[in-house]
């Protein structure tokens, strides 16, 4: 455990100085460089595309999460029961879709820019976060259900109050398992214009400067290694304030 | 209930432009509505297949009815792309190009999603999908090799590229199968020593959850000044096709990428042997090795498989971002394609590997049935 917290921390700081203060990395990057080469990368400045690569990721996960917990939850209802197998369906199907084709595709219909990258981070973000949250809301224990009608509980109450929480490691699981696809495929969402970090990747591969590809690539894995181990650490606060 | 609201989203849809006709293969183009596209002699029949077929999904209660439904509508889109393709291209110019536009996405998407449903209604046993699956994949191969598509832009793109489009097939089921291959090899071994000895498991599952979660485009990155290294430093290296960019830094992503599946699914599927059956083989004097192979593996097989589905489906999608490092594949139209803003050749890479990807889900779901069948009869 100690060990962990030390390594989370060295972390953090590591990421925090690649993206603040990237010239310090100079005399490790120059080796990978070009001779003659730029070794930072300098066209934008990394703060403002880690900040745009975030925003886009959040929003798209904002809204997925939004609109599967939703569906999630009419479709459980008695009146969803026909849409069941359907959405069952969808989500079995639409999860064999690559992230890479589902963002390629969007493109002839949506253009280039940040506009195809949201839409396909955000359908692609809807099914583990709906298939995580069907789950957690059947398969809640049957005692604790009869318990809440029986201390006469409504349907909305029920909701709120003891559906919703117990299915919410579940639901989160879903969610965290969408934002890492989300941070990935966002970082390809460069090569259709959209501002994110991938395009420091994208930009040492096209002119063969390894420095930038592994100051892109650190930064990119570093936030999506940061973001996970603090989803999983959420959860399992979630899980231990229910009970579970 | 789902039927009616395919058959409106799907009319809905009807409404919207069908086809788009374009001066050349970069301009936009216009969209013409499914009705438009050529005489009515020609559309009619098309259009009525897609709206009987849309009614036929009406019926909740009759998946067979459904069934034969959503066949007439795709049919019926198959009849108005070939009239459609065919009366635009008339006297519009050597260069014009002819595709499917978003009333036709919507469509097939419609169409599938009420065929996907009806076959899950009927919910039919793993041989009968595999019969259906071969049907389905005649019928398209069907489709392509008679020429009655060949007026689009996407198979025009593809006549100019099928020497490359073999290629590129080649090396993407190499990059996706070898590197299965490869993550089993390593994996399978790995997953059952994690499955014997715990603590080996507590230290090796979060290191592989970790890499997963690194983003696939990194990944791809962080390999090339890796192996570009290993290429210099270890004498032989290049020799057998090991350098920065490339086959070789891709195939080890995406091997990586495999490892989590492949392990965590070894471990959870030995772990799965009930303890009886485990009492029984050692009572039966059984050493550990042939209990591994007789009684934990088979008992362990359909979640051991059901991983390999995982690997299989994502490192399919994942192999396209192998064209961005040099490494082949469908990626390599869908990158060339975004560079040149030309859809076709976007649709070309992108087509096959979703295809390909819903295709290997399939195969890989019918294995895992077969194999938790065999046991069953003897409880």
């Amino acid at each position: 455990m100690k060990a962990g917290q030390i390594l989370r921390g060295g972390m953090v700081l590591l990421l925090v100085a690649l993206v603040l203060r990237p010239e310090w990395f100079y005399a490790v990057l120059a080796p990978f460089a070009p001779t003659g080469g730029p070794v930072i990368y300098e066209r934008a400045s990394l703060l403002s595309l880690s900040l745009s690569h975030l925003g886009l990721v959040a929003g798209a996960s904002g809204l997925a999460t939004v609109v599967a917990v939703t569906l999630a939850i009419l479709v459980t209802r008695p009146l969803g029961a026909p849409f069941r197998p359907l959405s069952r369906t969808i989500t079995n199907m639409g999860q064999t879709f690559p992230p890479v084709a589902v963002l390629a595709l969007a493109v002839p219909i949506l253009g280039f820019g940040a506009g195809p990258t949201l839409v396909a981070l955000f359908l692609y973000g809807l099914l583990p976060i709906f298939e995580n949250a069907m789950t957690g809301l059947s398969t809640l224990p049957p005692a604790t259900m009869d318990a809440a009608r029986g201390i006469g509980l409504n349907r909305w109450q029920l909701l709120l109050r003891v559906e919703l929480p117990l299915a919410l490691p579940v639901i989160l699981t879903g969610i965290r398992l969408s934002i890492v696809i989300a941070l990935g495929t966002a970082t390809i969402g460069s090569t259709v214009a959209a501002r994110t970090l991938g395009e420091v990747i994208i930009a040492g591969l096209l002119t063969n400067n390894t420095a930038f590809v592994i100051q892109g690539g650190l930064i990119v894995g570093l936030f999506a290694v940061i973001i996970y181990d603090a989803l999983v650490r959420l959860e399992a606060y979630c899980a231990r304030r229910t009970g579970q | 209930m789902p039927g009616v609201l395919f058959a409106i989203l799907g009319l809905a849809a009807l409404t919207t432009p069908f086809m788009t006709l374009a001066a050349n293969r970069i301009v936009a183009g216009d969209g013409v509505a499914a009705w438009r596209l050529a005489s009515p002699g020609a559309t009619v029949p098309g259009l009525l297949c897609i709206v009987t077929g849309l009614l036929l999904g009406l019926w909740g209660a009759r998946p067979r009815l459904r069934l034969a439904g959503a066949a007439t509508g795709l049919a019926g889109l198959v009849w108005l792309l070939m009239a459609g393709a065919e009366a635009l291209l008339t006297d519009a110019g050597t260069y014009a190009r002819v595709s499917p536009d978003v009333g036709f996405w919507c469509l097939l998407t419609i169409l599938a999603l009420l065929m996907a449903d009806a076959i899950s209604a009927l919910s039919p046993g793993p041989l009968a999908r595999a019969a259906l699956l071969v049907v389905v994949l005649a019928t398209l191969a069907l489709v392509f090799w008679s020429g009655v598509l060949s007026d689009l832009s996407v198979m025009k793109e593809f006549a100019v590229r099928q020497q490359a489009f073999v290629r590129a097939t080649l090396q993407h089921l190499g990059l996706a199968f070898g590197s299965l291959a490869a993550a089993a090899v390593i994996g399978f071994p790995v997953g059952i020593l994690c499955h014997r000895n715990g603590r080996l498991r507590d230290g090796v599952l979060p290191v592989l959850s970790f890499l997963q979660t690194i983003p696939s485009l990194a990944m791809f990155g962080l390999m090339i000044p890796i192996l570009g290294w290993v290429g210099h430093t270890v004498p032989g290296a290049q020799a057998i096709g090991i350098a920065g960019i490339g086959f070789a830094p891709a195939f080890i992503a995406l091997v990586l990428y495999a490892l989590l599946p492949v392990v965590a699914n070894t471990v959870a599927g030995l772990g799965a042997a009930p303890p009886a059956a485990l009492e029984a083989a050692r009572g039966m004097g059984m050493t550990p090795v042939q209990r591994l192979r007789r009684v934990e593996l088979p008992l362990g097989l359909p979640v051991i498989l059901t991983g390999l589905r995982i690997v299989l489906v994502q490192n399919i999608g994942l192999a396209v971002i192998a064209g961005l490092i040099g490494g082949g594949g469908y990626g390599t139209f869908v990158f060339q394609g975004l560079n040149q803003t030309a859809t076709d050749l976007i649709l070309l890479g992108a087509l096959p590997t979703v295809l390909l990807a819903l295709v290997a889900a399939i195969v890989m779901d019918i294995l895992v049935d077969l194999t938790r069948k065999t046991p069953e009869p003897a409880p």
